[in-house]
């Protein structure tokens, strides 16, 4: 059965059992969003995709469309709180853009630019984060990790391999690997898994391939985060 | 020696052990890990290794769980595990002195372990006892009543490594200290009394063939015994005591309408989690009535047509573990429990009782079925909601230890009964857990509708200066309001009543609280993560003099996205101590506005403290003066 919403005025058709943020980017309607990935089940964390509904906040990846929803997204109230977000992630790990290999094909750095982030506002954490550069192909730095659990979730539903998880709790929430050792390479990681490609920032990082497409000409160069498509 | 140095062959004993107990069912992963924890002191890593071979599950999974949780360690803690209660009431008693004390008496640097590796001396979130403070766990043994006497005793006792069992057990009595009690605490009640009559309740003999088929099944027959006594509860306007006061009737009723899948079966789960600082009431209702609380929940699965049931006891409460199981033995001996209750064939339901590990958030409903399936506490995304889709996916009523001991007083003595208790939109009574600066902490059982002035005067509380109600999540109340009451009309409450005098510094309050949330925070979703960390930062900068009217406005501003973008109910309520003292207790803060314009948190001297400390040196010149006041 197809029925219909409003975003932000806009009439968006839906299918039952589709969430918002799913029938908005069918219609090509671009909502920010750091957690939320097309081929895996949403997870609700990171809270970018917050919309309003019926002049209630929820989060758009999880929440379904109904019939009549009223959906506000593109709203200064709305993008500013959308900011401060993008800015606690900034201060909460170690960002340092101009030397990280992701930058410029990194969506937290392209939504920071969507949403006019100029600076990180908040004091910054610096945290202490080891990085772990044990397997052969791929670098992990944990610096960058926002938590999103793509990748925990890429290497649990499409690898069948569970080498990623999350642990500690609150502010000390941090990603581990599945190894006794705490090392990447004690797993059975491979560059060919669907986890080494769905990391959102600069994370999960192949070796020996810094800069092979200069900064300036990447993705997010070319074109902002709101006219990409999903795929990374 | 401690186990620290187990073998991996004795550990993988041990492990074998508890799995098996557990039947090898990986949903009791939080419960494996407790209990073996409780054998080894810590969770060794080849005690994960047979985990992993046993439970089939990965590695990421069981160190996942194992690091969500305060009270399961992944790392050696000795064989004496010392947490003192950092509640505000137990900063108000003095534990910190007291803290200092054991650690000196011990040679132990404050959360560290000590070297030989016997003990460790940290603190934890609130262990329920505000009333009778200071408090402490030992391995997760409560001790309440502490004193520097007390102190020197049992840094003996561990100098001398002598077993937790061998303590003297006064060391570990808890008072009830009921001061006021009404329906519940009165009642007196005969284990059964309440089935029986919720029994009675089918109208006719004809019937009781399809009231006992709607148990089995868990199909709602219309009208008899079960639905007779979901209608006493909804005649009794009985709302939830757990803080959210959401209808006890409809919540019941939408569990019992729930379609069920094959195989599944309906789940009553008893929240006995009590994390809210200063709230103890649970503590007290389980060591008293347990009977009454158990038989609440076999009402509710009666009603609802549930056929299992658990008790989600918080890890501060183990000591009543052993205790409850009996009840539950009896229980069952009684034929109050188990196959066939009271004799009616097909009503089968049974209780067990999982214990928490040290995690505020899981007494969020959604969290705790989290926890039950022996995951991380992760509150979940809503909809859809436990009376649909619940502990491992079945319908799932979750009520507070309260709301089920007053349906049992309900299906005993009839909704009407109990409507007439309280004001005309609360219902019946409420239990207060009454601590802080007054004469006679404790318990207090009233009518809703009793006044906080009413609750002051019987406590003994003089020269109040503030009043929080249902803890760091409720409301502070000044005394301008005293006249207000305790009501879903008014002030609603899942029953905290922290009581402050005049020489209180309500800043310094509202920080302890600030500085819970963020300790509890489950740290998944960014706006509460990040943002009680903000908090807590900017707390500590007006503490530390850095303050400036700038500050009030990020403040307000970190409130405003909490509230609209967190996750859960940590999230939505963290910024509210804050905002509730700066509003009605301004001067408290104004007195730490150092600087009129904008300070950086950043202290140059603060910075250097971890080098004095390392050079042991605390001279004038090991200082630098800052222009704003600093501490030293
Ligand atoms: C962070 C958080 C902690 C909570 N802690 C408790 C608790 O310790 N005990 C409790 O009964 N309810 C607690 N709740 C409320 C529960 O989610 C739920 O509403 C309640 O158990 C329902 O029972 P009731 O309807 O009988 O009140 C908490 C809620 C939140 C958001
Ligand atoms: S991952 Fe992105 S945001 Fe993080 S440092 Fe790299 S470019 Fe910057
Ligand atoms: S490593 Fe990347 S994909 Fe994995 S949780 Fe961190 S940010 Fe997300
Ligand atoms: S994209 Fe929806 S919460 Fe992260
Ligand atoms: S981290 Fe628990 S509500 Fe956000």
């Amino acid at each position: 059965m197809s029925h219909t919403f409003t975003l932000d005025g806009k009439t968006i058709p839906f299918v039952d059992g589709q969430t918002i943020i799913q029938a908005a980017s069918a219609a090509g309607v671009f909502i920010p969003h750091l957690c939320y990935h097309p081929e895996f089940k949403a997870h609700g964390s990171c809270k970018l995709c917050t919309v309003k509904v019926n002049g209630r906040h929820t989060a758009s990846c999880t929440m379904r469309a109904a019939a009549g929803m009223v959906v506000e997204s593109e709203t200064e109230e709305i993008n500013d709180e959308r900011r401060a977000l993008t800015q606690m992630l900034f201060v909460e790990g170690n960002h340092f853009c101009p030397s990280c290999e992701k930058s410029g094909n990194c969506q937290l750095q392209a939504t920071a630019y969507h949403l006019g982030m100029m600076s990180p506002h908040y004091d910054h954490f610096f945290p202490n984060r080891a990085v772990d550069a044990s397997h052969p192909e791929v670098l992990l730095d944990f610096n960058r990790c926002i938590l999103c659990s793509l990748c925990v979730r890429a290497s649990r539903d499409v690898d069948g391999k569970n080498v990623f998880g999350l642990s500690g709790r609150g502010i000390k929430t941090h990603l581990i690997v599945n190894a006794k050792s705490g090392q990447l390479a004690d797993t059975d990681f491979s560059l060919a898994d669907k986890a080494a490609q769905v990391c959102p920032v600069g994370v999960i990082l192949q070796k020996r391939q810094g800069f092979a497409v200069p900064i300036g000409a990447r993705k997010f160069d070319k074109a902002p985060i709101s006219e990409t498509t999903e795929e990374r | 020696m401690g186990l620290n140095e187990l073998h991996a062959e004795v550990v993988a004993g041990v492990v074998d052990r508890v799995v098996n107990r557990y039947r090898r069912d990986p949903s009791c992963m939080l419960q494996i890990l407790r209990e073996v924890q409780e054998a080894c002191d810590w969770i060794p890593p080849a005690a994960i290794d047979r985990m992993q071979e046993l439970l089939g599950v990965p590695r990421t999974k069981i160190e996942g769980v194992a690091g969500f949780y305060s009270f399961i360690y992944t790392e050696p803690r000795g064989q004496y595990r010392v947490l003192f209660s950092d509640n505000i009431t137990d900063r108000m008693q003095g534990n910190r002195a007291m803290m200092e004390r054991l650690c000196n008496n011990l040679w132990v640097e404050r959360g560290k372990v000590s070297e030989d590796g016997l003990v460790s001396v940290g603190k934890t979130a609130c262990t329920g006892m505000s009333d009778q403070g200071p408090g402490m766990l030992v391995n997760n043994y409560a001790i309440a009543g502490l004193s520097e006497a007390r102190i020197d005793e049992i840094a003996e006792l561990i100098r001398n490594k002598v077993p937790l069992a061998e303590w003297p057990p006064a060391y570990f009595r808890i008072e009830d200290n009921i001061r006021r009690a009404d329906i519940l605490l009165n009642a007196d009640f005969k284990p059964g009394a309440a089935l029986l009559a919720a029994r009675a309740r089918t109208p006719s003999d004809g019937l009781n063939a399809s009231n006992t088929r709607s148990w089995r099944e868990g199909l709602p027959s219309g009208i008899g015994g079960p639905a007779a006594t979901l209608d006493e509860i909804k005649r009794a306007n009985l709302r939830g005591r757990g803080g959210a006061g959401f209808t006890t009737g409809l919540k019941w009723e939408a569990c019992r309408n729930a379609p069920l899948k094959a195989g599944h079966q309906r789940i009553i789960v008893c929240n006995a989690d009590e994390g809210e600082p200063g709230t103890f009431k649970d503590r007290v209702l389980l060591a008293k009535c347990p009977d009454l609380v158990f038989e609440g929940m076999t009402v509710a699965a009666y009603a609802v047509g549930a056929t299992r049931g658990f008790v989600y006891l918080r890890g501060e409460y183990r000591y009543l573990l052993d205790h409850l199981n009996a009840v539950l033995a009896h229980r069952r001996r009684e034929n109050l429990l188990g196959k066939d209750i009271c004799g009616l064939p097909g009503a089968d339901f049974d209780i067990e009782i999982h214990v928490g590990a040290g995690a505020y958030v899981c007494g969020e409903e959604s969290a705790l079925i989290e926890s039950l399936e022996g995951k991380r506490g992760t509150p979940r995304n809503r909809p859809p909601f436990p009376v649909t889709n619940g502990y491992l996916d079945q319908p799932t009523v979750v009520n507070n230890v309260e709301t089920f001991a007053a349906a049992a007083l309900i299906a005993l003595n009839g909704g009407e009964w109990y409507a007439a208790i309280g004001t005309k939109h609360s219902a019946g009574t409420k239990l207060l857990s009454v601590s802080g600066d007054c004469a006679r902490p404790g318990i207090y059982e009233y009518p809703f509708g009793v006044s906080i002035r009413q609750v002051l005067a019987d406590c003994g509380a003089s020269d109040t200066q503030a009043v929080q109600v249902s803890g760091p999540s409720g409301i502070c109340v000044a005394e301008a309001e005293f006249d207000r009451i305790i009501g879903f009309e008014d002030i609603p409450t899942a029953g905290a009543f922290t009581i402050f005098d005049q020489s209180r510094d309500m800043f310094e309050v509202a920080r302890n609280y600030v500085h819970f949330f963020q300790h509890e925070s489950c740290g998944f979703c960014t706006p509460c993560r990040v943002g009680t960390s903000l908090l807590k930062n900017l707390m500590d900068k007006l503490h530390y003099g850095s303050g400036s009217p700038y500050d009030f406005a990020e403040i307000e501003k970190l409130n405003q996205l909490l509230q609209s973008m967190s996750h859960c109910g940590l999230g939505h309520t963290a910024c509210n101590p804050v905002l509730d003292t700066i509003a009605k207790f301004r001067p408290a803060y104004e007195k730490r506005m150092m600087q009129q314009d904008f300070t950086p948190a950043f202290d140059l001297d603060r910075a250097l403290s971890s080098a004095r400390q390392m050079t042991g040196r605390d001279d004038a010149a090991a200082h630098l003066t800052t222009e704003h006041g600093s501490k030293p």
